[in-house]
């Protein structure tokens, strides 16, 4: 183990001239991040079972992975927005007003297909991340800000369609609800289109030459418009998908808790944002695996899911999601710092 | 060297006087004065009038220090949740017997603490931007008001304490009597004070700031603990209003100090901006939700109306600049 | 085939206020290296620009072999093959190596547009093994030291198959041994055909590499020469414009007592072993290549950075800096290398800016006095001569030697003894920079001690009574006025081997 780090290292190092005899100890752990968010979660996982056996059980793996599914649908997009610098706050009211539009829909049509539903929300969900993505590469307004005042709108929208009542689940055709109930060769739907959606994720990131334009961007903009990327492009593009993957997200919810209103996902965008900066993407852009934040998502999944187990209070939860941001962030910038100071090391000054 | 002579008498132009942005507030205000008026009967009425401010005035009160947020080029998601902290556990403290003077208190120091940690960390991180400091402050400030008060609400203050949110001076409301003293000190403290001019300087440029001598971290610090003590204030006169707390109340109230301040003409980009512009936005909007609120406008349509105003006050000024909007900076 | 390969006549660029570029002609010949030299600010670098695209000339033409051209975009001079590689690496630090050779003319498959990641990977080995690097291109950027990732510029103008190659001050942040690899690779790609613009002031990087060369003077086209035709004082008089002995007006000031004396100070990575003390009425210069370490050691002793290593003495008394604002409460302020990011603030009037750092002086209880501010900011605006008409217009709006004097106004109004200036006359013009002498060399007079870093051999030579030379990150050598040449100072701030130091 001891050599093969050594061996990275001196690969990393190149030259040689630094001669990779000292690194520090964040620097080591930059590079096994994702082992070591891979042992917190058997840790707790673990930990868990000890205290509830009926933790592990096939039935509520399957539960975990279905309700990991949505949020880690969301991942992605979020991680694309970070990777270049921004956020997006209004996730969890675009993917109410999809989910509600789509369940009005099926509620005046309960004979319509429900592929039809899921594009009718997906569409809606680009709509309004091609708003979004408007008024930050185009306009020019910060992404907070953008974010945040769409965010109220799209929530007052929600409540606009649905005149303040519920879509509930006896006014949802069966087929409806299938659509997050049924399963795909034995696999749940849900988990289907969450690992569709990251192999065509990673596919995108790492193999084409936008996905990686996404990463210039984020990495160093100013360089990235002389060496001809069209960042303006590129940021409108990253929101859209947000906004895409959001309105998919929305009608999977709705089939999912078989409800509609107009607090749906009220503050989902938190949790989202907490599975990609417990993922390792930087908030500082430039930076973020796919593998990352399958772990990052899980991890938090298996934490919604495994507290109530062990009898924390569900008023916990909100805390502890938070502390889990603060604490991951700072936790990214440290690393960043003992890496930093270790390429600095190595100029032997 | 031979000396050059240099004016120092400082040149008024009419046209510059009137393009300001300030104006179009203005104007803006007397729009939504004759629309209320011809919208509602009851609208133009004195009494009317002055009682609306009791209902819009509580967030005003973070509008100030958020004003010198933004001028620094950053932001604070966390005031909504610093408020019902605070409120919180004001509220459960005199409902544990401790008397209401002193939890009063505690209130304030609550509020205060928690401004202090979010410039704290973010002057401790600068990797982190101010918006995911806030962002997990905000979290975890309304999780604790959680955890203390599940989804309980507390109520039944001592009488002097609805004085707050209720009470006149003579015939002028004492919460308007309030902000006008809050809104002069931080209008002097901004505009006037050497503490002011150094927040303009790093808001235009941080570190050109710093290499004259401005201790930008000990600024930024007082800065959010300002907007820290201020929420407390507005938990204050809030709790008194409604005569109650819990946990979720004051929620989005960021996006509403964050809009008003942003339709004052305070830039986004930072070190742009006058206080007496918020504070026309504190009526503007605040009449703007009133007289909607008379014709029975829902809530949730104004959601819409106020994040529509926002997007449309940080627009205009970039519509107008073309090009010259921030671009590749980190959120 | 044209006889030229790049042919720029008449070209005029402007930007609001300023010429950056006056009338300016160009000539580059298939497998030329052909120096481009001038001063900071003489438009070098402007000029670049309008060449790969980044800016429209206002005026003029532009010919690539023989036929008349047109860049609307930097990815039209791209698709000429015209490839630039800048004095500060614009880089990607996140991303691979492979990526940052590749970004924006990636390898991918004709049929999916897939990234072929092995292609590219074992093409970026090719050409890092061509150009002697050796490590891996699967490494992440921001890990690799300046002349890394300068090879790794080189590489990717190589992968684009550019036929000319513009090397913006190359040279400026390497050592002999670095730059000595750089001609070795400069003069492979020209024996494979390309022709390269090579841009420096450094005459060492002329004489070894350049067959031509092209002088710029103060955004205006000096001439062409023959690089074995022009003498080295032509040459210089080509660049400054007159004799270098006329430009400093440097008067003899009377040297008091010590004021700051630096120990073995050192900051990990930056620079270490650092010691030299400074008198009243001294001029100290602090040369040395770009990325030597001064600029470090000047941000240690005013708070900027701190540092791990070593102690100061000011005034006889150890001292450990902690801010600028300790600093400059103590006696000793900084004029900053980047005026304009560093500065000044860009957006306020020329008073505001004056001000800034005495603030509480013209305040009562913290609240400004503006009749009394006002006053102090025209008497010292007028004191180092800012050309304006008021104090309330911007500092945007004035040139470059009006500006870096507005960052003077600043250090006035502190009771300061101790004067750090980092590059005091960079990118100002000729006239503005004699004035800037002339302020350098009163303030010395009337009793402060300076420090002046410059990367400019004439105005250290011209200006200071004591030289030190820093080489990566330490002190190489101390030079007293009379032994200050040029050759000692490339000898101390080139040599291969460390040089013994002669610290005092």
């Amino acid at each position: 183990m001891k050599q093969k780090m050594f061996a990275d290292a001196a690969l990393a190092v190149g030259t040689g001239q630094g001669a990779a005899t000292k690194t520090t100890i964040s620097a080591k752990f930059a590079k096994f991040r994702e082992l070591g968010l891979l042992a917190v979660i058997v840790l707790i996982c673990i930990g868990v079972q000890i205290r509830n056996p009926s933790f592990l059980t096939w039935e509520n793996i399957n539960d975990i992975a279905a309700n990991t599914a949505i949020l880690s649908i969301l991942s992605v997009g979020m991680m694309l927005v970070i990777i270049t610098r921004g956020i997006d706050l209004s996730i969890g009211a675009t993917l109410a007003l999809s989910g509600m539009i789509a369940a009005l829909t099926v509620k005046a049509h309960p004979g319509l297909h429900p592929l039809a539903a899921l594009l009718l929300g997906f569409a809606v969900g680009l709509a309004c991340g091609i708003v979004i993505g408007f008024l930050v590469a185009k306009v020019g307004i910060l992404p907070i800000i953008a974010t945040l005042g769409m965010m109220n709108v799209f929530r007052g929208l929600t409540y606009e369609a649905s005149g303040g009542k519920w879509v509930s689940a006896h006014q949802m055709p069966d087929s409806f609800k299938q659509i997050a109930t049924g399963s795909l060769l034995g696999i749940n739907n849900l988990i289907v289109i969450a690992v569709v959606i990251y192999a065509v994720a990673y596919y995108f990131v790492s193999h084409t030459r936008t996905g990686r334009q996404v990463y210039a961007v984020g990495s160093n903009p100013e360089s990235a418009e002389i060496s001809g990327i069209k960042t303006k492009r590129i940021l409108w593009l990253v929101y859209t998908i947000m906004g895409g993957l959001t309105g998919l997200a929305g009608v999977l919810w709705v089939s999912k808790f078989a409800s509609a209103q107009g607090d749906t996902a009220s503050g989902y965008e938190l949790s989202v944002i907490a599975a990609c900066v417990l993922g390792g993407v930087s908030i500082a852009g430039g930076s973020g695996k796919i593998s990352g934040i399958i772990l990052g998502a899980v991890l938090l999944g298996i934490l919604n899911n495994a507290l109530p187990m062990i009898n924390v209070s569900p008023f916990w939860q909100n805390w502890i999601q938070g502390m889990i941001i603060l604490a991951a962030v700072v936790f990214n910038a440290l690393v960043k710092r003992g890496i930093d100071r270790n390429n600095l090391m190595r100029r032997k000054i | 060297m031979e000396p050059r002579v240099l004016t120092s008498k400082k040149p008024l132009t009419l046209k510059g006087f009137f393009l300001q942005w300030e104006w179009m507030l203005v104007l803006l205000f007397i729009a939504v004065i004759v629309m209320n008026v011809n919208l509602s009967d009851y609208f133009w009425d004195y009494n009317n009038l002055r009682d609306a401010t009791m209902s819009f005035l509580d967030k005003a009160f973070i509008v100030l220090p958020m004003v010198f947020i933004i001028i620094l080029a950053d932001i604070d998601i966390s005031v909504g949740s610093i408020v019902a902290l605070s409120s919180v556990i004001m509220a459960d403290l005199y409902a544990h017997g401790v008397p209401m003077e002193l939890a009063l208190i505690v209130c304030l120091a609550v509020g205060t603490l928690c401004g202090y940690i979010n410039g704290l960390l973010i002057v401790k991180f600068k990797e982190l931007s101010s918006v995911i400091v806030t962002l997990s402050t905000m979290i975890i400030y309304r999780g604790i008001a959680y955890i203390l008060l599940k989804d309980q609400s507390v109520g039944k203050f001592p009488k002097w304490f609805n004085y707050l949110g209720w009470g006149y001076v003579g015939s002028i409301p004492f919460i308007l009597i309030a902000f006008a003293v809050f809104a002069v000190l931080f209008g002097i403290l901004l505009h006037k004070t050497t503490f002011g001019r150094k927040v303009y300087a790093i808001g235009s440029n941080p570190t050109a700031s710093r290499y004259s001598g401005v201790q930008v971290d000990r600024i930024k610090i007082i800065v959010f603990t300002l907007a820290g003590l201020m929420s407390a204030v507005t938990a204050l006169f809030l709790t008194s209003r409604m005569g109650s707390t819990r946990p979720n109340i004051a929620t989005g109230y960021e996006l509403d100090v964050i809009a008003m301040v942003v339709l004052g003409g305070i830039s986004t980009a930072g070190g742009k901006g006058r206080m007496i512009g918020a504070i026309l936005a504190v009526f503007l909007i605040g009449y703007l939700r009133y007289g909607l609120g008379l014709i029975n406008i829902s809530a949730q349509t104004l959601l819409i109306v106020i994040g529509l105003l926002l997007i449309f006050a940080v627009s205009v000024p970039k519509l107008k600049w073309k090009g010259t909007g921030a671009k590749g900076k980190a959120v | 085939m044209a006889e030229y390969v790049l042919e720029l006549k008449g070209i005029t660029k402007t930007f609001p206020g300023v010429k950056a570029l006056d009338n300016v002609y160009f000539k580059l010949r298939p497998g030329e290296i052909h120096a481009l030299m001038g001063e900071n600010g003489a438009g070098k670098s402007t000029f670049i620009k309008v060449i790969t695209g980044v800016h429209a000339p206002d005026e003029g033409e532009i010919y690539l072999n023989g036929e008349k051209v047109e860049f609307k975009s930097p990815n039209d001079a791209k698709k000429a093959g015209i490839a630039a590689i800048y004095q500060h690496v614009t880089c990607y630090p996140d991303l691979s190596v492979t990526e940052n050779i590749f970004m924006g003319h990636e390898k991918v498959s004709k049929l999916t547009k897939r990234i072929l990641w092995n292609d590219m990977h074992a093409e970026a080995e090719r050409l890092l093994r061509e150009l002697g690097a050796t490590f891996s291109p699967k490494t992440q950027m921001g890990a690799l030291s300046v002349a890394e990732q300068q090879i790794v510029e080189i590489a990717k103008a190589l992968s684009m198959d550019a036929k000319i190659i513009i090397m913006d001050e190359p040279t400026a942040a390497l050592s002999r041994n670095e730059s000595e690899e750089l001609y070795r690779i400069a003069e492979r790609l020209r024996d494979r055909g390309a022709s390269i613009i090579f841009i420096s002031h450094r005459f060492e990087d002329m004489y070894r590499l350049a067959s031509m060369v092209t002088v710029f003077r103060d955004s205006k086209y000096i001439g062409t020469w023959r690089v074995d035709e022009i003498s080295n004082p032509d040459l210089i008089v080509a660049m400054v414009g007159r004799e270098i002995t006329q430009l400093f007006p440097k008067k003899e000031a009377k040297i008091g007592e010590e004021l700051l004396r630096v120990e073995g100070l050192g900051r990990t990575g930056y620079f270490a072993d650092v010691s030299f003390s400074l008198r009243r009425g001294e001029i100290l210069g602090l040369t040395g290549l770009v990325g030597a370490g001064r600029t470090e050691v000047c941000q240690a002793l005013f708070g900027v950075t701190g540092y791990d290593k070593g102690k100061i003495y000011f005034k006889g008394r150890e001292w450990k800096v902690k801010s600028p604002l300790e600093a400059m409460k103590r006696g000793i302020g900084y004029l900053p290398e980047d005026r304009q990011k560093q500065g000044l603030v860009l957006q306020w009037s020329i008073g505001r800016n004056i001000t800034l750092p005495s603030l509480e002086k013209y305040a009562r209880r913290g609240l400004l006095r503006t009749a009394s501010e006002a006053q102090t900011a025209k008497h010292l605006a007028e004191k180092v001569s800012v050309k304006a008409g008021s104090i309330f217009d911007l500092v945007s709006s004035l040139s470059g030697g009006n500006q870096q004097k507005v960052v003077f106004a600043k250090l006035l109004t502190a009771d300061l003894d101790v004067l750090i200036l980092d590059e005091p006359t960079k990118g100002v013009d000729v006239g503005a920079k004699s004035a800037i002498y002339e302020i350098i060399s009163e303030l010395a007079c009337s009793g402060y001690g300076i420090i002046m870093v410059s990367s400019e051999m004439p105005e250290i030579i011209g200006m200071c009574d004591r030289v030190a030379v820093m080489r990566e990150g330490r002190i190489t050598a101390m030079l007293d006025r009379k032994d200050i040449t040029q050759e000692a100072i490339l000898q101390a701030s080139m040599a291969g081997e460390p040089a013994p130091a002669e610290i005092r």
